[in-house]
Protein backbone atom coordinates (compact mmCIF):
# COMPACT_ATOMS: atom_id res chain seq x y z
CA UNK A 1 0.00 0.00 0.00
CA UNK A 2 1.36 3.20 -1.12
CA UNK A 3 1.84 6.67 1.15
CA UNK A 4 -1.45 7.82 -1.33
CA UNK A 5 -3.90 5.32 -1.57
CA UNK A 6 -3.88 5.33 2.14
CA UNK A 7 -4.21 9.03 2.36
CA UNK A 8 -7.23 8.07 0.19
CA UNK A 9 -8.33 5.19 2.08
CA UNK A 10 -7.95 7.57 5.90
CA UNK A 11 -10.22 10.21 3.56
CA UNK A 12 -12.58 7.52 2.58
CA UNK A 13 -12.77 6.53 6.18
CA UNK A 14 -13.39 10.31 7.09
CA UNK A 15 -16.49 10.48 4.74
CA UNK A 16 -17.63 6.93 6.01
CA UNK A 17 -17.47 8.48 9.88
CA UNK A 18 -19.24 11.40 8.82
CA UNK A 19 -21.62 9.63 7.05
CA UNK A 20 -22.35 6.88 9.72
CA UNK A 21 -22.56 9.75 12.55
CA UNK A 22 -24.80 11.48 10.99
CA UNK A 23 -27.51 8.71 9.17
CA UNK A 24 -29.11 7.98 12.66
CA UNK A 25 -29.40 11.67 13.71
CA UNK A 26 -31.45 12.54 10.38
CA UNK A 27 -33.31 9.92 10.74
CA UNK A 28 -34.09 10.52 14.39
CA UNK A 29 -35.04 13.90 13.74
CA UNK A 30 -37.01 13.02 10.75
CA UNK A 31 -39.23 10.45 12.41
CA UNK A 32 -40.14 12.82 15.17
CA UNK A 33 -41.05 10.86 18.75
CA UNK A 34 -40.24 7.53 17.62
CA UNK A 35 -42.24 5.27 20.72
CA UNK A 36 -41.16 2.10 19.42
CA UNK A 37 -42.74 -0.64 16.46
CA UNK A 38 -46.56 -0.93 16.85
CA UNK A 39 -46.42 -4.68 17.44
CA UNK A 40 -43.03 -4.73 19.10
CA UNK A 41 -42.67 -7.40 22.10
CA UNK A 42 -41.33 -6.78 25.17
CA UNK A 43 -41.53 -7.90 28.96
CA UNK A 44 -43.16 -6.29 32.20
CA UNK A 45 -41.10 -7.32 35.29
CA UNK A 46 -43.23 -7.07 38.06
CA UNK A 47 -41.09 -7.34 41.25
CA UNK A 48 -43.48 -7.58 43.81
CA UNK A 49 -43.48 -11.27 42.29
CA UNK A 50 -39.66 -12.20 41.62
CA UNK A 51 -38.59 -14.66 44.73
CA UNK A 52 -34.97 -14.07 43.79
CA UNK A 53 -34.30 -17.66 42.60
CA UNK A 54 -31.64 -17.05 39.70
CA UNK A 55 -33.64 -19.53 37.52
CA UNK A 56 -33.47 -16.58 34.97
CA UNK A 57 -29.78 -16.29 35.00
CA UNK A 58 -29.39 -20.18 34.76
CA UNK A 59 -31.66 -20.29 31.66
CA UNK A 60 -29.70 -17.30 29.81
CA UNK A 61 -26.77 -18.99 30.20
CA UNK A 62 -27.84 -22.35 28.55
CA UNK A 63 -29.61 -20.69 26.03
CA UNK A 64 -26.91 -18.04 24.96
CA UNK A 65 -24.16 -20.68 25.45
CA UNK A 66 -22.47 -18.57 27.93
CA UNK A 67 -19.31 -19.76 29.74
CA UNK A 68 -19.94 -21.94 33.02
CA UNK A 69 -20.37 -19.77 36.21
CA UNK A 70 -18.01 -18.99 39.10
CA UNK A 71 -20.48 -20.19 41.22
CA UNK A 72 -23.94 -22.37 40.67
CA UNK A 73 -26.59 -20.38 39.87
CA UNK A 74 -28.77 -21.58 43.18
CA UNK A 75 -25.89 -20.07 45.60
CA UNK A 76 -27.57 -17.25 47.25
CA UNK A 77 -23.72 -15.76 48.44
CA UNK A 78 -23.65 -13.73 45.41
CA UNK A 79 -26.35 -11.42 46.31
CA UNK A 80 -23.69 -10.09 48.96
CA UNK A 81 -21.20 -9.38 46.09
CA UNK A 82 -20.39 -5.60 45.75
CA UNK A 83 -17.89 -3.66 43.55
CA UNK A 84 -16.76 -0.35 44.20
CA UNK A 85 -16.58 -0.14 47.77
CA UNK A 86 -20.31 -1.61 48.12
CA UNK A 87 -21.89 1.15 45.29
CA UNK A 88 -22.13 -0.82 43.42
CA UNK A 89 -24.22 -4.40 42.93
CA UNK A 90 -23.88 -7.45 40.17
CA UNK A 91 -23.15 -6.42 36.40
CA UNK A 92 -24.16 -7.90 33.94
CA UNK A 93 -20.51 -8.91 31.66
CA UNK A 94 -19.31 -10.42 28.81
CA UNK A 95 -20.79 -14.10 30.80
CA UNK A 96 -23.38 -13.01 32.27
CA UNK A 97 -26.51 -10.90 30.14
CA UNK A 98 -28.93 -11.39 32.75
CA UNK A 99 -28.10 -10.45 36.45
CA UNK A 100 -30.61 -10.43 39.44
CA UNK A 101 -29.98 -8.31 42.62
CA UNK A 102 -30.82 -8.62 46.13
CA UNK A 103 -32.09 -4.76 47.94
CA UNK A 104 -33.59 -4.54 51.23
CA UNK A 105 -35.94 -1.54 50.74
CA UNK A 106 -36.86 0.29 54.21
CA UNK A 107 -40.37 -0.21 53.41
CA UNK A 108 -40.71 -3.57 52.98
CA UNK A 109 -40.40 -6.25 55.56
CA UNK A 110 -38.93 -8.82 52.72
CA UNK A 111 -35.96 -8.43 50.14
CA UNK A 112 -36.87 -7.27 46.96
CA UNK A 113 -35.13 -8.41 44.04
CA UNK A 114 -34.67 -7.05 40.84
CA UNK A 115 -33.65 -8.96 37.36
CA UNK A 116 -31.20 -6.49 35.55
CA UNK A 117 -30.61 -7.11 31.53
CA UNK A 118 -30.78 -4.82 28.35
CA UNK A 119 -33.69 -2.84 28.33
CA UNK A 120 -34.19 -3.09 24.54
CA UNK A 121 -35.41 0.69 24.69
CA UNK A 122 -37.20 2.43 21.59
CA UNK A 123 -34.34 4.62 20.61
CA UNK A 124 -31.48 2.83 22.12
CA UNK A 125 -28.36 4.98 22.91
CA UNK A 126 -26.23 1.82 22.26
CA UNK A 127 -27.65 1.87 18.65
CA UNK A 128 -27.53 5.93 17.92
CA UNK A 129 -23.95 6.11 19.44
CA UNK A 130 -22.44 3.55 17.24
CA UNK A 131 -21.08 4.91 14.57
CA UNK A 132 -19.99 1.57 12.27
CA UNK A 133 -24.13 0.30 12.88
CA UNK A 134 -23.60 -2.91 15.07
CA UNK A 135 -27.07 -2.29 16.16
CA UNK A 136 -30.06 -3.08 15.11
CA UNK A 137 -33.69 -2.66 16.08
CA UNK A 138 -36.26 -5.24 15.06
CA UNK A 139 -39.73 -5.23 14.76
CA UNK A 140 -39.94 -7.15 17.41
CA UNK A 141 -38.27 -4.79 19.50
CA UNK A 142 -35.08 -6.38 20.14
CA UNK A 143 -31.75 -4.70 19.97
CA UNK A 144 -29.17 -7.07 18.64
CA UNK A 145 -25.51 -6.38 16.99
CA UNK A 146 -23.76 -7.96 14.09
CA UNK A 147 -20.42 -8.93 16.16
CA UNK A 148 -18.69 -8.69 12.81
CA UNK A 149 -19.26 -5.17 12.07
CA UNK A 150 -18.45 -4.47 16.03
CA UNK A 151 -15.23 -2.35 16.06
CA UNK A 152 -15.14 -2.87 19.88
CA UNK A 153 -14.43 0.99 20.18
CA UNK A 154 -16.92 0.67 23.63
CA UNK A 155 -19.11 3.94 22.72
CA UNK A 156 -21.65 2.07 23.28
CA UNK A 157 -20.90 1.20 26.89
CA UNK A 158 -20.56 5.04 27.78
CA UNK A 159 -23.65 5.72 25.61
CA UNK A 160 -26.09 3.43 28.01
CA UNK A 161 -28.33 4.88 29.96
CA UNK A 162 -28.20 1.06 31.50
CA UNK A 163 -24.93 0.09 31.65
CA UNK A 164 -25.55 -2.93 29.88
CA UNK A 165 -23.01 -3.33 27.13
CA UNK A 166 -19.80 -5.78 27.99
CA UNK A 167 -17.06 -6.68 26.11
CA UNK A 168 -15.14 -9.82 25.96
CA UNK A 169 -11.89 -9.09 26.68
CA UNK A 170 -10.83 -12.25 27.16
CA UNK A 171 -10.09 -11.30 23.04
CA UNK A 172 -7.66 -9.14 23.03
CA UNK A 173 -6.66 -8.36 19.98
CA UNK A 174 -10.70 -7.98 18.49
CA UNK A 175 -12.88 -7.31 21.41
CA UNK A 176 -16.72 -7.41 20.36
CA UNK A 177 -19.40 -6.75 22.55
CA UNK A 178 -21.73 -9.01 24.25
CA UNK A 179 -25.29 -8.26 25.63
CA UNK A 180 -28.62 -9.78 25.78
CA UNK A 181 -30.43 -10.11 22.27
CA UNK A 182 -33.63 -11.00 23.71
CA UNK A 183 -33.22 -14.33 22.35
CA UNK A 184 -33.85 -12.92 18.94
CA UNK A 185 -32.43 -15.74 16.85
CA UNK A 186 -33.40 -18.48 19.09
CA UNK A 187 -37.25 -17.48 20.40
CA UNK A 188 -38.22 -13.97 20.19
CA UNK A 189 -38.20 -13.91 15.86
CA UNK A 190 -40.53 -16.68 16.13
CA UNK A 191 -43.01 -15.79 18.13
CA UNK A 192 -41.51 -17.15 21.44
CA UNK A 193 -40.65 -15.93 25.07
CA UNK A 194 -37.22 -15.35 25.61
CA UNK A 195 -35.61 -18.36 28.07
CA UNK A 196 -35.63 -16.52 31.42
CA UNK A 197 -39.57 -15.82 31.07
CA UNK A 198 -40.20 -19.22 30.10
CA UNK A 199 -38.37 -20.23 33.04
CA UNK A 200 -39.31 -18.10 35.53
CA UNK A 201 -41.66 -20.04 38.25
CA UNK A 202 -43.49 -16.77 39.60
CA UNK A 203 -44.22 -15.32 36.52
CA UNK A 204 -42.32 -12.27 37.47
CA UNK A 205 -41.84 -11.79 33.95
CA UNK A 206 -44.67 -11.52 31.18
CA UNK A 207 -43.82 -11.83 27.20
CA UNK A 208 -46.56 -10.11 24.93
CA UNK A 209 -46.74 -6.78 22.95
CA UNK A 210 -45.25 -3.78 24.37
CA UNK A 211 -48.75 -2.04 24.20
CA UNK A 212 -50.63 -4.55 25.71
CA UNK A 213 -48.25 -4.81 28.79
CA UNK A 214 -48.15 -1.35 29.54
CA UNK A 215 -52.22 -1.78 29.66
CA UNK A 216 -52.13 -4.94 31.94
CA UNK A 217 -48.90 -2.88 34.05
CA UNK A 218 -51.64 -0.08 34.28
CA UNK A 219 -54.79 -2.51 35.44
CA UNK A 220 -52.34 -4.84 38.08
CA UNK A 221 -51.30 -1.19 39.67
CA UNK A 222 -55.36 -0.10 39.46
CA UNK A 223 -56.89 -3.36 40.57
CA UNK A 224 -54.21 -2.93 43.65
CA UNK A 225 -52.94 0.50 44.44
CA UNK A 226 -51.46 -0.53 47.71
CA UNK A 227 -49.27 -3.13 46.42
CA UNK A 228 -47.74 -0.59 43.49
CA UNK A 229 -45.74 2.39 42.92
CA UNK A 230 -48.02 4.33 40.51
CA UNK A 231 -45.10 4.24 37.96
CA UNK A 232 -44.05 2.03 35.27
CA UNK A 233 -40.01 2.15 35.02
CA UNK A 234 -39.67 2.01 30.76
CA UNK A 235 -42.89 3.21 29.76
CA UNK A 236 -41.04 6.98 29.05
CA UNK A 237 -37.84 6.66 30.53
CA UNK A 238 -35.22 7.87 27.98
CA UNK A 239 -37.89 7.43 25.24
CA UNK A 240 -39.43 4.17 26.46
CA UNK A 241 -37.92 0.96 26.19
CA UNK A 242 -39.18 -3.22 25.41
CA UNK A 243 -38.56 -4.02 29.35
CA UNK A 244 -40.56 -2.25 31.63
CA UNK A 245 -40.95 -2.79 35.51
CA UNK A 246 -43.43 -2.23 38.09
CA UNK A 247 -42.70 -2.32 42.10
CA UNK A 248 -43.97 -2.52 45.29
CA UNK A 249 -41.30 0.49 46.57
CA UNK A 250 -39.88 3.35 45.32
CA UNK A 251 -37.66 2.75 42.51
CA UNK A 252 -34.77 4.52 43.41
CA UNK A 253 -34.60 2.32 46.62
CA UNK A 254 -34.08 -0.91 44.05
CA UNK A 255 -30.49 0.55 42.06
CA UNK A 256 -32.80 2.28 39.11
CA UNK A 257 -31.54 5.45 37.88
CA UNK A 258 -34.54 7.48 38.27
CA UNK A 259 -33.02 10.55 37.60
CA UNK A 260 -32.73 9.93 33.96
CA UNK A 261 -34.90 11.84 31.63
CA UNK A 262 -37.77 11.13 29.31
CA UNK A 263 -36.42 12.31 26.28
CA UNK A 264 -34.37 9.61 24.36
CA UNK A 265 -30.69 9.68 24.66
CA UNK A 266 -29.88 11.30 21.33
CA UNK A 267 -31.27 13.80 21.79
CA UNK A 268 -28.80 14.66 24.46
CA UNK A 269 -26.11 13.41 22.20
CA UNK A 270 -27.01 15.97 19.44
CA UNK A 271 -24.82 18.79 21.51
CA UNK A 272 -21.86 16.26 22.19
CA UNK A 273 -22.38 16.11 17.99
CA UNK A 274 -21.38 19.63 18.16
CA UNK A 275 -17.78 18.70 18.43
CA UNK A 276 -18.17 15.36 16.32
CA UNK A 277 -15.31 17.41 13.31
CA UNK A 278 -12.96 17.40 16.16
CA UNK A 279 -13.85 13.66 17.28
CA UNK A 280 -14.30 12.65 13.37
CA UNK A 281 -10.69 13.42 12.78
CA UNK A 282 -9.71 11.58 15.62
CA UNK A 283 -11.73 8.35 15.26
CA UNK A 284 -11.10 7.19 11.57
CA UNK A 285 -7.49 8.12 12.07
CA UNK A 286 -7.60 6.25 15.06
CA UNK A 287 -9.49 2.86 13.72
CA UNK A 288 -7.48 3.21 10.61
CA UNK A 289 -4.46 2.74 12.56
CA UNK A 290 -5.85 -0.39 14.49
CA UNK A 291 -6.99 -2.05 10.82
CA UNK A 292 -3.47 -1.19 9.97
CA UNK A 293 -2.16 -2.88 13.09
CA UNK A 294 -4.48 -6.23 13.03
CA UNK A 295 -3.82 -6.65 9.27
CA UNK A 296 0.06 -5.68 8.52
CA UNK A 297 0.79 -9.44 9.31
CA UNK A 298 -1.75 -10.83 7.04
CA UNK A 299 -1.15 -8.86 4.10
CA UNK A 300 1.40 -6.30 4.57
CA UNK A 301 4.01 -8.17 5.96
CA UNK A 302 6.85 -7.04 3.89
CA UNK A 303 6.66 -3.70 4.38
CA UNK A 304 8.78 -2.43 7.31
CA UNK A 305 7.25 -1.21 10.35
CA UNK A 306 7.52 2.10 10.82
CA UNK A 307 5.71 2.87 7.03
CA UNK A 308 2.96 0.87 8.21
CA UNK A 309 2.34 2.87 11.44
CA UNK A 310 1.67 5.81 10.32
CA UNK A 311 -2.22 5.96 10.10
CA UNK A 312 -1.61 6.11 14.16
CA UNK A 313 -1.37 9.70 14.07
CA UNK B 1 -81.31 -39.19 16.55
CA UNK B 2 -79.42 -35.54 16.94
CA UNK B 3 -80.89 -35.82 20.33
CA UNK B 4 -79.63 -39.19 21.46
CA UNK B 5 -76.00 -37.89 19.52
CA UNK B 6 -75.92 -35.05 22.20
CA UNK B 7 -76.46 -37.43 25.01
CA UNK B 8 -73.83 -39.28 23.87
CA UNK B 9 -71.62 -36.61 23.52
CA UNK B 10 -72.39 -35.08 27.48
CA UNK B 11 -72.05 -38.73 28.57
CA UNK B 12 -68.64 -38.98 26.49
CA UNK B 13 -67.74 -35.71 28.33
CA UNK B 14 -68.60 -35.86 31.46
CA UNK B 15 -66.77 -38.72 31.69
CA UNK B 16 -63.50 -37.65 30.12
CA UNK B 17 -64.16 -34.44 32.80
CA UNK B 18 -64.20 -36.96 35.80
CA UNK B 19 -61.25 -38.96 34.28
CA UNK B 20 -59.22 -35.46 33.79
CA UNK B 21 -60.17 -34.03 36.60
CA UNK B 22 -57.19 -34.62 39.57
CA UNK B 23 -59.51 -33.74 41.69
CA UNK B 24 -63.50 -34.14 42.14
CA UNK B 25 -65.76 -31.05 41.79
CA UNK B 26 -67.21 -30.97 45.49
CA UNK B 27 -65.44 -30.48 48.31
CA UNK B 28 -66.34 -33.93 49.65
CA UNK B 29 -64.95 -35.46 46.84
CA UNK B 30 -61.36 -33.43 47.30
CA UNK B 31 -58.06 -35.81 46.81
CA UNK B 32 -55.77 -36.99 49.85
CA UNK B 33 -52.80 -36.01 48.11
CA UNK B 34 -52.60 -34.48 43.98
CA UNK B 35 -49.05 -35.28 42.34
CA UNK B 36 -48.34 -32.51 40.51
CA UNK B 37 -46.15 -33.28 37.69
CA UNK B 38 -47.21 -31.57 34.37
CA UNK B 39 -44.47 -28.84 34.33
CA UNK B 40 -41.56 -30.83 36.25
CA UNK B 41 -38.39 -30.75 34.21
CA UNK B 42 -35.70 -29.11 35.88
CA UNK B 43 -37.29 -30.36 39.22
CA UNK B 44 -38.90 -33.69 40.34
CA UNK B 45 -42.96 -33.90 41.17
CA UNK B 46 -44.48 -32.82 44.02
CA UNK B 47 -46.15 -34.51 45.74
CA UNK B 48 -49.02 -32.49 47.18
CA UNK B 49 -50.56 -33.28 50.58
CA UNK B 50 -54.14 -31.91 49.43
CA UNK B 51 -55.84 -33.00 53.32
CA UNK B 52 -53.38 -30.84 55.02
CA UNK B 53 -53.71 -28.01 53.24
CA UNK B 54 -57.50 -28.19 53.22
CA UNK B 55 -57.04 -28.36 57.15
CA UNK B 56 -54.52 -25.49 57.24
CA UNK B 57 -56.46 -23.09 54.68
CA UNK B 58 -60.17 -24.13 56.01
CA UNK B 59 -61.83 -22.19 53.70
CA UNK B 60 -61.60 -23.85 49.90
CA UNK B 61 -61.83 -20.33 48.02
CA UNK B 62 -58.13 -19.83 49.42
CA UNK B 63 -56.42 -21.60 46.94
CA UNK B 64 -59.75 -22.35 44.40
CA UNK B 65 -60.91 -18.96 44.33
CA UNK B 66 -64.48 -19.04 43.14
CA UNK B 67 -64.81 -22.52 41.55
CA UNK B 68 -65.64 -24.83 44.66
CA UNK B 69 -68.87 -23.32 44.95
CA UNK B 70 -68.02 -20.73 47.81
CA UNK B 71 -67.90 -17.15 45.82
CA UNK B 72 -65.41 -15.05 45.36
CA UNK B 73 -63.71 -13.81 48.26
CA UNK B 74 -61.48 -10.90 46.35
CA UNK B 75 -63.96 -7.87 45.61
CA UNK B 76 -62.91 -7.29 41.79
CA UNK B 77 -63.54 -11.15 40.84
CA UNK B 78 -67.19 -10.97 43.16
CA UNK B 79 -68.40 -8.65 40.66
CA UNK B 80 -68.90 -11.83 38.27
CA UNK B 81 -68.50 -14.95 40.70
CA UNK B 82 -70.83 -13.99 43.64
CA UNK B 83 -72.56 -17.07 43.21
CA UNK B 84 -72.29 -20.12 45.31
CA UNK B 85 -71.83 -22.46 42.22
CA UNK B 86 -69.41 -24.88 41.29
CA UNK B 87 -67.60 -24.55 38.29
CA UNK B 88 -66.96 -27.11 35.92
CA UNK B 89 -63.39 -27.08 36.17
CA UNK B 90 -61.68 -27.16 39.97
CA UNK B 91 -58.00 -28.26 38.96
CA UNK B 92 -55.44 -25.46 38.70
CA UNK B 93 -54.45 -25.80 35.09
CA UNK B 94 -58.42 -25.96 34.15
CA UNK B 95 -57.15 -21.86 34.08
CA UNK B 96 -54.21 -21.61 34.46
CA UNK B 97 -52.17 -22.27 31.29
CA UNK B 98 -49.32 -24.71 31.07
CA UNK B 99 -48.08 -22.31 28.17
CA UNK B 100 -49.19 -18.69 29.27
CA UNK B 101 -47.29 -17.07 26.52
CA UNK B 102 -48.18 -18.87 23.40
CA UNK B 103 -49.35 -17.26 20.73
CA UNK B 104 -53.17 -17.45 21.41
CA UNK B 105 -52.29 -16.47 25.19
CA UNK B 106 -50.83 -13.58 24.12
CA UNK B 107 -53.53 -12.55 21.56
CA UNK B 108 -56.01 -13.08 24.11
CA UNK B 109 -54.08 -10.40 26.18
CA UNK B 110 -54.92 -7.82 23.79
CA UNK B 111 -58.61 -8.84 24.10
CA UNK B 112 -59.90 -5.40 25.21
CA UNK B 113 -63.22 -7.37 25.81
CA UNK B 114 -61.92 -10.09 27.67
CA UNK B 115 -62.10 -10.06 31.64
CA UNK B 116 -59.11 -12.29 32.58
CA UNK B 117 -56.30 -10.95 30.06
CA UNK B 118 -53.65 -10.99 32.57
CA UNK B 119 -54.44 -14.18 33.86
CA UNK B 120 -51.35 -16.05 35.24
CA UNK B 121 -49.54 -19.28 33.92
CA UNK B 122 -50.02 -22.33 35.74
CA UNK B 123 -46.43 -22.47 37.21
CA UNK B 124 -46.97 -18.65 38.32
CA UNK B 125 -50.31 -19.60 40.28
CA UNK B 126 -48.63 -22.24 41.94
CA UNK B 127 -45.49 -19.78 42.88
CA UNK B 128 -47.74 -17.48 43.51
CA UNK B 129 -50.05 -19.41 45.92
CA UNK B 130 -47.60 -21.03 47.69
CA UNK B 131 -45.16 -19.04 48.31
CA UNK B 132 -47.40 -16.01 49.58
CA UNK B 133 -49.25 -18.52 52.41
CA UNK B 134 -46.04 -19.91 52.75
CA UNK B 135 -44.15 -16.90 54.13
CA UNK B 136 -46.59 -15.68 56.05
CA UNK B 137 -47.89 -19.04 57.91
CA UNK B 138 -43.59 -20.37 57.98
CA UNK B 139 -44.05 -22.84 55.82
CA UNK B 140 -40.96 -23.64 53.38
CA UNK B 141 -39.85 -21.07 50.69
CA UNK B 142 -36.78 -23.00 49.51
CA UNK B 143 -37.33 -23.97 46.31
CA UNK B 144 -35.42 -27.50 46.93
CA UNK B 145 -37.72 -27.65 50.18
CA UNK B 146 -40.65 -28.26 48.07
CA UNK B 147 -39.28 -29.97 44.94
CA UNK B 148 -35.56 -31.84 44.32
CA UNK B 149 -33.64 -31.10 41.30
CA UNK B 150 -33.77 -33.78 38.59
CA UNK B 151 -30.40 -34.18 36.78
CA UNK B 152 -31.22 -31.84 34.23
CA UNK B 153 -31.95 -29.54 36.77
CA UNK B 154 -28.24 -29.45 37.85
CA UNK B 155 -27.21 -29.52 35.05
CA UNK B 156 -28.88 -26.32 34.55
CA UNK B 157 -28.07 -24.55 37.64
CA UNK B 158 -24.28 -25.68 37.55
CA UNK B 159 -25.31 -27.38 40.92
CA UNK B 160 -24.98 -30.64 42.75
CA UNK B 161 -22.37 -32.49 40.99
CA UNK B 162 -22.38 -30.30 38.18
CA UNK B 163 -20.91 -27.55 40.46
CA UNK B 164 -17.88 -25.70 39.24
CA UNK B 165 -14.89 -26.67 40.39
CA UNK B 166 -13.93 -24.18 43.86
CA UNK B 167 -11.85 -21.12 42.58
CA UNK B 168 -10.25 -18.33 44.45
CA UNK B 169 -13.87 -16.77 44.29
CA UNK B 170 -14.87 -14.71 47.27
CA UNK B 171 -18.52 -13.33 47.83
CA UNK B 172 -17.10 -10.39 49.50
CA UNK B 173 -15.73 -6.76 47.87
CA UNK B 174 -14.30 -6.68 44.85
CA UNK B 175 -12.71 -3.67 43.24
S1 LIG C 1 -30.49 -0.69 27.59
FE1 LIG C 1 -28.52 0.07 26.77
S2 LIG C 1 -27.77 -1.63 25.49
FE2 LIG C 1 -29.99 -2.00 25.83
S3 LIG C 1 -31.02 -1.00 24.06
FE3 LIG C 1 -30.97 0.53 25.74
S4 LIG C 1 -29.08 1.71 25.30
FE4 LIG C 1 -28.92 -0.20 24.13
S1 LIG D 1 -36.52 -16.52 37.43
FE1 LIG D 1 -38.16 -15.04 37.92
S2 LIG D 1 -38.45 -15.20 40.15
FE2 LIG D 1 -36.47 -16.17 39.68
S3 LIG D 1 -34.97 -14.50 39.94
FE3 LIG D 1 -35.52 -14.52 37.75
S4 LIG D 1 -37.19 -13.01 37.59
FE4 LIG D 1 -37.00 -13.52 39.78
Amino acid sequence: MSKVSRRKFLAGSLAGGVAAMLAPVKKVLASGDFRGFPDGMGVLVDLTRCVGCRSCEAACNKEQGLPAPDLPFDDDSVFDETFHHGTQKRRTTEKAYTVVNRYEPKDSDQPVYRKVQCNHCNEPACLTSCFVKAYTKTNEGAVIYDEHVCVGCRTCMVACPHNIPAYAYSKVIDPVVKKCIFCYDTRVSKGRPPACVEICPAEALTFGKRKDLLRLARARIKSSPEKYQQEIYGEHTVGGSAWMYIAGVPFEELGFDTTLPNEPIINNVKGFLGMVPMVLAIWPALFTGFHLLATKNKDHDHHDDSHTGEGEK
Amino acid sequence: MFGVSNWHMKGLLLLLLTLLLPMGVYAMDAPESVTIDTIAKYYEPVEFDHAMHMDVAEDCSVCHHHTTGTGATNPYCSKCHSENRESATVACQGCHSADPFSAESIRRQGELNLFHDDLIGLKGAYHENCLGCHRQMDGPTGCEDCHAKTDAGERLYHSGKYAPEPSTHSAAEHE
